[in-house]
């Protein structure tokens, strides 16, 4: 029996043919080289740079000092080193029981309501539009232990005020929050467009056999989302472990270092303590952890595309 | 074959295109050879940090009176003012140098100096400084901050040293004498929780704990209480002492039996100057500077403020602090000579530039506050209080506590490494202020052994 390889034949395609095609397509690759220039000046080489200071010492004005892995040395003997990647995992962890099955949820409610739609699909993204720092802002006034808006609503329940971000046991999970807040409207659409592409008549066969709203959501909605709920997982832990803007901003990295993150603490070594070596090497190992989440990702999408 | 040459030669053109690019993103800066030659009447064009923004129209004109005036008495030297605000963002120092784009005289805080001095990253300018007439005269602490052994990095343009700051009005509110300020800490503590009994809102003290700011206000107490933060090779932590001990409970004692702290915890330095300018915080530890930029940036009004010495450290060290001018490390001979002469025209020099008090007072500006002290009890520094005194437009009798105090008291510099032992001391101000059960002596043993690692790494 002849064995069916996935691989497609290689089409071998006529020479003239191929000059026509990018005689044809000279302005998309216009449009694409300045995406590329781009890429290359925002992305890739901040990235290669940072890679070869991780290995430098430098002043930026006398020639850089290799300096192998002095830089490593320094950052592993750091005492919040362990910290911070300790308040990462744990950041990562928490936001995804957090703030990984609202937007699922949110989107599932969405998609089932008749009226108001638009409407609401639109108040759910809205937060989207919001600068991070405004929205890291406004819940910096909302944790406030005294007139914020949480602790008052607590109070209409008679429950004790809570210190918010300002104990070691609530500081990290505060953020989570304020994370999962501004990045829901995303994470919601993205899910409504999956299940919007759902065949209507699964729904139509599920409540023919008698399927309720929960035994609907989960025979149909999850299997047929299965592929997109785990992409955005991955996503959701590359996104996360970079966690920065909320701990700048809110906490400073306290109390007792409870919410300072790898992200932040390559930030204290470039820019408080002038060591870019010291942040290029926490930058570059940050880096790898994420590349196997990156390249898990990958492989998960080819997957999906073959 | 075709396809792939296509591809070759569209991939050049790429690589090439980029690379043109990044050649055109280089520096125009690297050629400072170019105007080196010259002798003292060559053309020389200089960059100068800190020109006052837009959004401060008063101090701006000032600015560009004074630049018209010194180009006139210099045709030669062209002043090519570069505005900010604040003066100096940190996170940008590095990148400005890396691409370029620093200017020739750039501003700094004293914080950084012996940090860009020691990465070599400002120039020398020992040949030269001599040219500068009152530079004898200048405090000996103050110019020794911009040295490094027997050379000369920069210069000063403020200094102070940390004080205690507070608000009159609530002093008032609270039944408290605005006129006689707290001298102890005990008496710091009354004040505070009479403050904070004024209703919700109102903290009697503030302290900092996040971003650095709790290790540097931590140095600070503990200077004023006689305490030293490294040993005095500066190859060991001495926070953890009686007087570091001590700064820690004191804190405790109000944060958690006076309840005179306020329950919101983990300020950095905006937050106490809001809660200054609000109304709302009734003191804090600071300099004049502090009351300055409440005044400009925060609502708050000159006349509702009072500065005095930190409680209970007359004759003891304070941590002092300010700001100046460095040089470009690629800067040229021609360029570090044209930018000594601005800085004497407009930084040191009683009557003109910063110290031109009769412009201040016309234009509306606050005159009177007891900063800079630039040089103590010296001719220059004699002419620089007399003229402060005639054109005052604040009420200076609300800062003489802190100006009378200034003779017994020394400046002390920030300790090395001091942005990396903030960040340590940081941890034990935010768990003394936000755990009530916070175990202090383990806390600075922690810190201590923290610091030691930094230290040595540093030696």
């Amino acid at each position: 029996m002849a064995v069916v390889t996935a691989r497609p034949p290689v089409r071998r395609s006529h020479p003239g043919a191929a000059r026509r095609a990018v005689g044809r397509n000279l302005t998309a690759y216009g449009f694409l080289c300045g995406a590329l220039i781009c890429f290359a000046f925002f992305s890739w080489y901040p990235m290669i740079r940072e890679v070869v200071l991780s290995f430098q010492q430098t002043n930026f004005v006398d020639p850089p000092r290799w300096v192998g892995l002095e830089n490593f040395r320094t950052v592993f003997a750091d005492p919040a080193f362990r910290s911070a990647w300790l308040n990462t995992a744990a950041f990562s962890g928490l936001a995804l029981i957090v703030g990984y099955a609202i937007p699922f949820v949110l989107a599932v409610v969405l998609n089932e309501l008749r009226h108001a739609k638009a409407y609401l699909r639109f108040v759910v993204y809205l937060p989207v539009m919001l600068p991070p720092a405004v929205g890291v802002l406004l819940f910096k006034w909302f944790y406030d232990p005294g007139a914020g808006l949480f602790n008052q609503v607590l109070d209409v329940f008679h429950l004790p005020p809570l210190s918010w971000l300002d104990s070691t046991s609530t500081a990290l999970i505060s953020l989570v929050i304020v994370s999962t807040w501004m990045n829901l409207g995303t994470g919601t659409l993205i899910y409504l467009a999956a299940l919007q592409s759902i065949p209507g008549d699964l729904y139509e066969s599920a409540e023919l056999d008698g399927a309720g709203l929960f035994r609907r959501v989960w025979h149909v909605t999850v299997p047929q989302t299965k592929l997109i709920l785990l992409v955005m997982l991955l996503l959701q832990v590359v996104a996360t472990m970079q966690v920065f803007i909320e701990p700048y901003l809110l906490t400073g990295g306290g109390p007792e270092n409870a919410t300072v993150t790898v992200a932040y603490l390559m930030y204290q070594y470039a820019f408080n303590f002038g060591d870019f070596g010291g942040g290029g090497a926490l930058g570059l190992m940050l880096m790898v952890v994420l590349m196997v989440f990156s390249a898990i990702y990958l492989r998960v999408s080819r997957d999906n595309q073959n | 074959m075709r396809t792939t040459s296509h591809r070759r030669a569209l991939g050049l053109l790429l690589v090439a295109g980029l690379g043109l690019v990044a050649s055109s993103c280089g520096s125009g800066d690297d050629e400072p050879a170019a105007q080196s030659s010259g002798g003292a009447d060559a053309k020389v064009t200089i960059t100068v940090g800190c020109q006052p923004p837009k959004s401060n129209p008063k101090e701006r004109t000032a600015w560009d009176e004074d630049v018209a005036e010194f180009q006139k008495l210099h045709p030669n030297i062209t002043i090519e003012s570069k505005d900010a605000f604040p003066c100096i963002n940190p996170d940008t120092f590095q990148a400005k140098l890396a691409g370029g784009t620093q200017e020739d005289l750039f501003y700094v805080y004293y914080t950084d100096v012996q940090k860009i001095i020691k990465a070599r990253q400002a120039a020398d300018i020992s040949e030269y400084v001599g040219s500068v007439k009152t530079l004898k005269d200048l405090r000996p602490d103050v110019l020794g901050v911009f040295k490094d052994g027997d050379k000369t990095y920069g210069l000063p343009r403020t200094n102070y040293n940390m004080g205690l700051v507070y608000n009159r009005k609530l002093f008032t509110q609270a039944g408290l004498d605005p006129n006689s300020p707290p001298k102890t800490w005990a008496e710091v503590h009354e004040a505070a929780k009479k403050i904070a009994g004024l209703g919700a809102g109102h903290v009697g003290f503030g302290e900092y704990s996040a971003g650095n700011t709790g290790g540097w206000h931590f140095a600070a107490s503990l200077y004023a209480r006689g305490g030293t933060m490294v040993s005095e090779d500066g190859k060991s932590a001495a926070f953890n002492s009686a007087e570091g001990k001590a700064v820690l409970e004191n804190l405790k004692q109000m944060r958690w039996n006076d309840n005179s702290m306020g329950s919101k915890q983990l300020l950095q330095w905006e937050d106490l100057m809001r809660m200054m300018g609000a109304g709302k915080l009734g003191m804090m530890i600071g300099a004049p500077d502090v009351v300055q930029s409440v005044n400009n940036d925060f609502q708050g009004k000159f006349e509702d403020y009072g500065v005095t010495v930190v409680p209970e450290s007359e004759g003891k060290a304070s941590l002092a602090g300010g700001d100046g001018y460095m040089f470009n490390p690629k800067a040229s001979p021609d360029k570090i000579k044209a930018g000594l002469l601005w800085l004497e025209f407009h930084e040191l020099t009683p009557g003109e530039g910063q110290f031109n008090y009769q412009r201040s007072k016309a234009q509306g500006r606050p005159v009177g506050l007891p900063i800079p002290d630039l040089y103590g009890d010296t001719p220059p520094g004699k002419e620089i209080t007399a003229l402060r005194k005639q054109y005052a437009t604040v009420p200076v009798e609300h800062f003489a506590p802190y100006a009378n105090a200034q003779t017994s008291i020394t400046n002390k510099l920030e300790p090395p490494k001091a942005q990396e032992l903030y960040a340590v001391l940081d941890v034990a101000m935010s768990a003394v202020l936000t755990r009530k059960d916070a175990d202090i002596d383990k806390l600075l043993a922690d810190a201590e052994a923290k610091a030691n690692k930094i230290l040595e790494r540093n030696s």
